[in-house]
C-alpha cells in the first residue's frame, strides 16, 4: 500500500517538475494566428461584423469569441477560407450581420455637395479627397464599398454604384448546370 | 536484427493500429480532412507513442514489477501519457502555432486516444525488452500515420466527388475506412518468421 | 539534318486544310465603317489619341502605347473618325470597350512612312519601331512583340512558328507560300535584335509547298544559320513549348518561359509584320483571315483591322444552314454572339459551323477517371484532377496541379469518352483565381491605407497635444514673467516710498531743529 502511494507520488513529482520546466522553456508570446485571419478578411473596415474594424474581428475569432460567419463583404468564400484555416465547421453567412452585395463604390453628387468634410472624416481608408468648403470626390480605385460615408453626409449626396463588368474583370461562368426539379404531369394532377 | 525488422513490419502493416486493431479511430476520423493536418497529427502521435511505450516499459519493469504494484499499471501509464502529451502540446504551440490551432482539441485528446494506452499495454503483454518496446511503439505510430495520411488523401478527393447527399461527410468516410481495413487484411502473415 | 524530338500527348483531328489553302490570298474590299478597338494587345488598351471629327491618314497613330508593355493602334485606312465610343468587342463576354469608328474616304492615303535599315540602326530604335508599329503576337496571344525581343539572357535559337496545327485554319500556310521573302527578312531582323545564333522555321509536314517556299526564300538571302524543319503533323505542334521541344529537344518546365533557356518563338505572321514595319515603315493595320467551314467559297483574305465581320463573311459565301460563327479554330475558338464585331489583331479565322459539319456536342456524362485526358495532354498535366478541383471550386489544389500551365488546347476534351467540356472548367477556375488575386491586392492596399490613417490620426492628436502643451508652457512663462515684472515694479515703488519717507523724516527733523 505504502509503496503504491510512494511510487505514484514519485511519478507525479518527476513529471510535474518536467512539465513545469517545459512550460517555462517553451513559453509562447503573442499570437501570429491573428495576422493569418486578418489576411483573409477583406479589409473594408465597415464594422458590419459588430467589431470596429477587421483586425479587432480577427482577434475575436482567434480568441474564440466570434463566429466566422459574420463578414458580408468577405462572403461565402471568406467563410470557407476561415473554416479551412481554423479547422472549424463552415456556416452560412449569418443574416443578422448583413447580406452579400455585389461590389460597389461610392459616388458623390458634386452638384449637391456642400464641402462639410464629414464624409472625409468617416472614410476608414482615406479614399475621399477634399477640404473644407472645397469639392469632395471619391477615389473609386481606393473605395472598398464599406458605406460608412453615407450616414454622416448632411445632404445625402453620396450613393453606391455597382461596379460594371469590364473585359478585364469578366469571369467565365461555372460550367455546371444545376439540376432543379420541374413540375411533372403527376404533380399537376395532384 | 531481422526480428527488429519484423517487429517494425508487423506494427506498421500487418497489425496496423487503425485498420487491423481498430484503435485510435477518434483522431483518425477527426483530423484526416486535410493532408497537412493529418501529417502533423501523425507526427505528434509518433512522438507521444514512442516515448510512452518506452517510458511505460521502464516504469513497469523497474518500478511496478519489483514493488509488486501491477494493479497500478493503467493508472501509472495514463499519468505518464498525460504528461508526455502536455509536453508535446507545449512544443507544438511554440514551433507551429497554426498546427496547434488547427489540431485544436485533438492534441490534448491524444491522451484519451485508446491506441496510445493500448499499445503500451499490448507491449507489456508481448514481453518485449526496451529496444523492442521502443520499436514497437514507433512502428505502431508509423502505421497510425500511414493510415491517417492515406485516408486524408482519399478524403481530399472525396470532397470534390459526386456523392449522394445522404452519404456525404462522415458516412462515406466510415465506408471508405471499412474498405481500407479489408485491404489491409491482405498483409496478414507477412511478419511470420522462423 | 536537324534532329527532331517528340512531345507527349497530342491528338490527330481531321485537318481540313485543303478546303481553304488552294486559293491565293484575296484582298478584302474596304467596309463602309471600320471599328478599331483600342484594346488589341494582351497587356491592355492603348491611350486614345484621336477625337471624333478628326481626319486620319492610313497608318496614322490613333492610340499610343502605354508604358513598357503597351502596344499602339493605327488607322487602317484614310478617312474621318466619326466617333470614339464603346462598341462590343470580339470576346466571349461580348462586352464593349472604347473603339474608334472610322469612315473611309476611299483614297487610302498613307501617312509618312520611314523605312529603317535594320542592319545599321541601333537595336533600341528598331525595338521602338516594332512597338510604335503596334506589332503583337499574331499567333493568337497578341502579346506585344517588342517586349519579347528583349530577353534577360542570351538567346541562341530563334524559332519561327509556321506550324499552324489547328484544323481548318490556313492563313499562315498561304502567307508562307506567297510572302516568304518578307517572313524571312522579319525573322532575320528579330534574330539580329536578340543576338540569336540560329533561326529555325517550324512547318508541319502537311504544308510541303509552304516549306519549299520558305526554303527558296532562305536560299536567296544565303542565311547560313537558318533552317526550315518539317515537323510531324500532330495537334498542338504549333504550341510554343511543344514546337520548341520538337525542334530543339528543350522541355521548358512548369511556370517558366522559354527565354530562360535561350530560345524565343515568334509566329510567321508576326515576323512578316516586323519586316513590313522596319523595312517599309508600315504599321500593323491588316492581317490574313481564313474563312473556312460551311462556306461556298472558303479562302484567305487580307482584311483591314476593324472591318466588321458582317462585311467579311459574305466574301466566303456562307451556306444557308450556318448556325454559328466561331472566331478561331474548332479546338480553341469561341462562338461569337454577335457578328457585327470588328476583326482584331487576334482574329486568325472565322469558322462557319453547321449542324452537319460540326454536330452539336452530346450531353456531358460523369467522369469515369479513365485517364485518356492525361495521356493526351501536351503539357504533362493531369486534366482529370484539374477537372475535379475546378468543379468543387478547390482553387488552391488546382493551382498545386499547375492549372496556369494549361494552354487550353482542348486535347483533353477532344478525347474524353464522357464528352466533358474540360477546358470550360479550367477557364472558369483561372478567371476565378485571377479575380481573387485582384481582390487580395485591393484588400492589402485597403489595409495599408487604414493603418496609415490610424497612424495619421495618432500623429495629429500628438501634434495637437504638443501644440497645446507648448501654448500652455508659453502662457505659464508669460505669467511668470509678468509676476517678476510686477515684483520688480513693487520693489521700485518700495524704494520710492522709502526715499519719500526718508525725505519726510529729514524735513521733520529739520523742522524740529528749527523750532528748538
Amino acid at each position: 500500500m505504502l509503496s503504491a502511494i510512494l511510487v505514484m507520488a514519485l511519478g507525479a513529482i518527476v513529471l510535474g517538475a518536467a512539465l513545469g520546466f517545459a512550460a517555462v522553456r517553451f513559453k509562447v508570446e503573442g499570437d501570429p494566428l491573428v495576422e493569418k485571419i486578418d489576411a483573409i478578411l477583406p479589409q473594408t473596415q465597415c464594422g458590419q461584423c459588430g467589431y470596429p474594424g477587421c483586425k479587432p474581428y480577427a482577434e475575436a475569432i482567434a480568441k474564440g469569441e466570434a463566429e466566422i460567419n459574420c463578414c458580408p463583404p468577405g462572403g461565402e468564400e471568406g467563410i470557407r477560407k476561415l473554416a479551412d484555416l481554423l479547422g472549424r465547421e463552415f456556416k452560412e453567412l449569418s443574416g443578422e450581420h448583413g447580406v452579400e452585395k455585389p461590389k460597389s463604390v461610392a459616388l458623390i453628387d458634386e452638384q449637391t455637395c456642400i464641402g462639410c468634410t464629414l464624409c472625409i472624416q468617416a472614410c476608414p481608408v482615406d479614399a475621399i479627397v477634399g477640404a473644407a468648403k472645397q469639392m469632395h470626390t471619391i477615389i473609386a480605385a481606393q473605395c472598398t464599398g464599406c458605406e460608412l460615408c453615407l450616414p454622416p453626409c448632411p445632404v445625402n449626396c453620396i450613393s453606391m454604384q455597382v461596379l460594371p463588368e469590364t473585359i478585364d474583370t469578366w469571369k467565365w461562368k461555372y460550367p455546371v448546370i444545376g439540376i432543379q426539379p420541374v413540375a411533372t404531369k403527376d404533380a399537376q394532377h395532384a | 536484427m531481422t526480428s527488429y525488422l519484423f517487429i517494425l513490419l508487423g506494427a506498421v502493416l500487418v497489425n496496423n493500429v487503425v485498420f487491423v486493431r481498430i484503435l485510435g479511430l477518434c483522431p483518425f476520423m477527426g483530423v484526416s480532412k486535410k493532408l497537412e493536418t493529418a501529417v502533423g497529427m501523425g507526427a505528434a502521435t509518433t512522438f507521444v507513442l514512442t516515448l510512452a511505450c518506452g517510458t511505460s516499459y521502464v516504469i513497469d519493469s523497474w518500478l511496478l514489477i519489483p514493488n509488486d504494484l501491477l494493479y497500478l499499471r493503467t493508472l501509472a501509464f495514463i499519468v505518464t501519457i498525460a504528461a508526455i502529451v502536455q509536453l508535446t502540446e507545449l512544443v507544438i504551440q511554440k514551433t507551429s502555432p497554426v498546427l496547434h490551432q488547427v489540431l485544436g482539441i485533438y492534441l490534448p485528446l491524444i491522451t484519451t486516444n485508446c491506441a496510445v494506452l493500448g499499445i503500451p499495454l499490448l507491449n507489456i503483454g508481448m514481453r518485449h525488452n526496451l529496444v523492442e518496446s521502443l520499436l514497437f511503439g514507433f512502428g505502431s505510430a508509423l502505421g497510425f500515420t500511414l493510415a491517417l495520411v492515406l485516408f486524408a488523401g482519399i478524403r481530399e478527393r472525396l470532397e470534390g466527388a459526386d456523392i449522394p447527399t445522404h452519404f456525404r461527410g462522415t458516412a462515406i468516410a466510415m465506408i471508405t475506412a471499412g474498405i481500407m481495413s479489408l485491404a489491409f487484411m491482405g498483409f496478414a502473415g507477412l511478419d511470420k518468421y522462423k | 539534318m536537324l534532329e527532331l524530338f517528340r512531345f507527349p500527348g497530342g491528338v490527330k483531328p481531321a485537318s481540313h486544310k485543303q478546303e481553304s489553302s488552294g486559293t491565293p490570298i484575296a484582298v478584302a474590299p474596304l467596309a463602309e465603317r471600320l471599328v478599331v478597338p483600342f484594346r488589341q494587345s494582351a497587356t491592355g488598351a492603348a491611350v486614345i489619341q484621336v477625337r471624333a471629327g478628326e481626319k486620319v491618314l492610313k497608318g496614322q497613330l490613333i492610340g499610343s502605347a502605354e508604358g513598357a508593355f503597351g502596344s499602339s493602334v493605327h488607322a487602317p485606312t484614310s478617312g474621318t473618325v466619326i466617333a470614339v465610343e464603346a462598341r462590343p468587342l470580339p470576346h466571349p463576354s461580348s462586352l464593349a470597350a472604347p473603339c474608334a469608328v472610322i469612315e473611309p474616304d476611299g483614297a487610302e492615303t498613307w501617312c509618312e512612312r520611314t523605312p529603317l535599315d535594320p542592319f545599321n540602326t541601333d537595336p533600341e530604335i528598331v525595338r521602338a519601331r516594332i512597338r510604335d508599329a503596334g506589332i503583337v503576337g499574331l499567333g493568337g496571344a497578341v502579346f506585344p512583340s517588342h517586349v519579347k525581343t528583349r530577353a534577360p539572357n542570351r538567346i541562341d535559337t530563334l524559332v519561327i512558328n509556321g506550324a499552324e496545327c489547328e484544323p481548318w485554319i490556313t492563313c499562315d500556310d498561304r502567307l508562307m507560300r506567297e510572302r516568304a521573302a518578307d517572313i524571312v527578312a522579319g525573322a532575320e531582323i528579330i534574330g539580329r535584335l536578340m543576338g540569336a545564333k540560329r533561326i529555325l522555321f517550324g512547318v508541319e509536314d502537311n504544308k510541303p509547298e509552304a516549306a519549299r517556299s520558305l526554303q527558296d526564300a532562305l536560299g536567296k538571302i544565303e542565311c547560313g544559320s537558318c533552317q526550315v524543319a518539317s515537323v510531324p503533323t500532330l495537334y498542338p505542334a504549333g504550341g510554343e513549348k511543344q514546337l520548341i521541344r520538337v525542334l530543339t529537344g528543350v522541355e521548358v518546365p512548369y511556370g517558366k518561359l522559354s527565354p530562360e533557356y535561350g530560345i524565343q518563338c515568334f509566329n510567321v505572321g508576326t515576323a512578316y509584320a516586323v519586316a513590313r514595319a522596319v523595312q517599309h515603315g508600315e504599321p500593323l493595320i491588316a492581317r490574313i483571315v481564313t474563312l473556312a467551314g460551311n462556306y461556298g467559297q472558303p479562302g484567305n483574305f487580307e482584311v483591314a483591322i476593324g472591318t466588321p465581320m458582317d462585311a467579311l463573311l459574305p466574301l466566303g459565301q456562307p451556306q444557308d444552314d450556318t448556325d454559328r460563327i466561331v472566331m478561331g479554330g474548332p479546338m480553341m475558338g469561341f462562338t461569337l454572339a454577335d457578328t457585327s464585331v470588328p476583326i482584331v489583331k487576334a482574329t486568325n479565322c472565322l469558322l462557319a459551323m453547321s449542324q452537319k459539319l460540326f454536330p452539336p456536342p452530346l450531353p456531358e456524362m460523369p467522369c469515369i477517371r479513365c485517364g485518356a485526358c492525361t495521356r493526351a495532354c501536351p503539357m504533362i498535366l493531369q486534366p482529370h484532377e484539374l477537372y475535379w478541383y475546378a468543379k468543387s471550386k478547390n482553387f488552391g489544389k488546382a493551382q498545386e496541379y499547375h492549372l496556369f500551365d494549361c494552354i487550353e488546347c482542348g486535347c483533353c476534351a477532344f478525347v474524353c469518352p464522357s464528352r466533358i467540356p474540360l477546358v470550360d472548367y479550367y477557364r472558369f477556375a483561372k478567371s476565378e483565381i485571377r479575380a481573387r488575386e485582384r481582390e487580395k491586392v485591393a484588400a492589402d492596399t485597403a489595409r495599408e491605407r487604414y493603418e496609415f490613417r490610424q497612424f495619421r490620426e495618432e500623429r495629429e492628436k500628438a501634434e495637437k497635444a504638443a501644440k497645446l502643451a507648448a501654448k500652455a508652457a508659453e502662457t505659464k512663462a508669460k505669467l511668470a514673467q509678468e509676476e517678476a515684472a510686477q515684483a520688480q515694479k513693487v520693489g521700485a515703488d518700495k524704494t520710492a516710498a522709502e526715499l519719500i519717507a526718508a525725505a519726510q523724516a529729514r524735513v521733520q527733523a529739520q523742522k524740529e531743529k528749527d523750532s528748538a
